[in-house]
């Protein structure tokens, strides 16, 4: 579906979160020249037609005690990558699961997952049995723990979202 | 939005999880997704969970300066309002804080963490299109001296649907 300039005025509006002020959403017209209504009802189609994933609490893994986090990468045959990719993806404790190009020679592979746990053994299991349950235990993989969080915040869907007054 | 302690700082700080009241935990359990779309979104969660629109609004904002949480708000889905992509960078040791800095300077950089790897540096650039996310790419890359794998998105085979959390 295209989206067109209000939607994505919109978006960048919330780009940084909701206000936590009683009327967010009135907040949000204020700032973006629209309705409140009309607010409400936009966001509302944005998550039916699925440009919105989700609406709610973003969390921090690692301030909630997930301290450590690996992204965990394998070299799937193109034919089988699909296969394996859902698989994966059906395991609760897989965060995100994609396909990407591989980036030959400096980076050999193509299936991404982000596997979250207490500390680096309770990944280093899950990563075994999810290895185990999409079939790739023979699949070259490598894991990269996260060392140092430079910078962690909402993505920005323009250069500069219209202000938002602070909630009082 | 409330700053991001680096992570060793966090860890100090962090009271644990222990320390949430159960209303707080409601919070981030059950609201990762369908976050009330109506005028009064607090209170409607605060008659869900037995509480009222002032206390629901005062822990929410608690969570979010504790750092537990980023935002209440949208997670677009990748490519539908704009373009982004995963960047890897292999960044001499001495000069990681540097490259790192210069990275998240840029405003459409949205995460940025180092990994254990030779490819260090991995970064999210999100922006309007391809060719502005190309272009940032190419700008990171003219100023560290530096090249930067690009490495966007070919298939989703689960995007970020919450977290689920475990409280011991």
């Amino acid at each position: 579906m295209g989206l067109n300039a209000t939607d994505l005025r919109l978006i960048a509006a919330i780009q940084d979160g909701l206000p936590l002020d009683p009327r967010p959403y009135a907040r949000v017209a204020e700032a973006t020249g629209l309705s409140e209504r009309e607010v409400i009802s936009r966001l509302g189609r944005l998550a039916e037609v699925g440009v919105i994933r989700r609406f709610g609490v973003v969390v921090h893994h690692h301030e909630l005690g997930y301290r450590a986090n690996a992204m965990v990468v394998w070299d799937v045959p193109d034919a089988e990558i699909g296969e394996a990719g859902r698989r994966l993806a059906g395991l609760p404790f897989v965060s995100l699961c994609y396909r990407r190009p591989r980036h030959l020679p400096d980076w050999p592979y193509n299936l991404f997952c982000m596997i979250h746990g207490r500390d680096r053994g309770a990944v280093e299991a899950l990563v075994e049995e999810a290895s185990a349950a999409a079939g790739l235990s023979g699949r070259p993989r490598d894991l990269l723990f996260s060392r140092r969080r430079f910078k962690q915040r909402g993505a920005r869907y323009a250069p500069s979202a219209p202000r938002l007054r602070k909630a009082g | 939005m409330a700053g991001l302690a680096p992570i060793a700082e966090a860890d100090r700080n962090a009271a644990g999880t222990a320390a949430l009241s159960e209303l707080e935990k409601r919070l981030l359990d059950e609201y990762q997704h369908g976050f009330p779309l109506s005028p009064r979104p607090y209170r409607d969660i605060a008659r869900q969970i037995d509480s009222d629109e002032t206390t629901v609004i005062a822990a929410l904002d608690r969570l979010t300066r504790a750092g537990l949480i980023s935002r209440v708000g949208a997670v677009v889905t990748p490519h539908k309002a704009g373009w982004s992509t995963l960047a890897a960078m292999a960044v001499p040791p001495r000069r990681l804080e540097q490259v790192a800095d210069l990275v998240s300077s840029y405003p459409e950089v949205n995460h940025n963490y180092e990994r254990a790897h030779r490819l260090n540096l991995w970064f999210v650039v999100t922006g309007t299109d391809v060719l502005h996310v190309r272009s940032v790419l190419k700008a990171i890359e003219a100023r560290s001296g530096l090249a930067v794998l690009d490495l966007p998105l070919v298939e989703a085979y689960r995007l970020d649907l919450g977290f689920p959390l475990q409280w011991d």
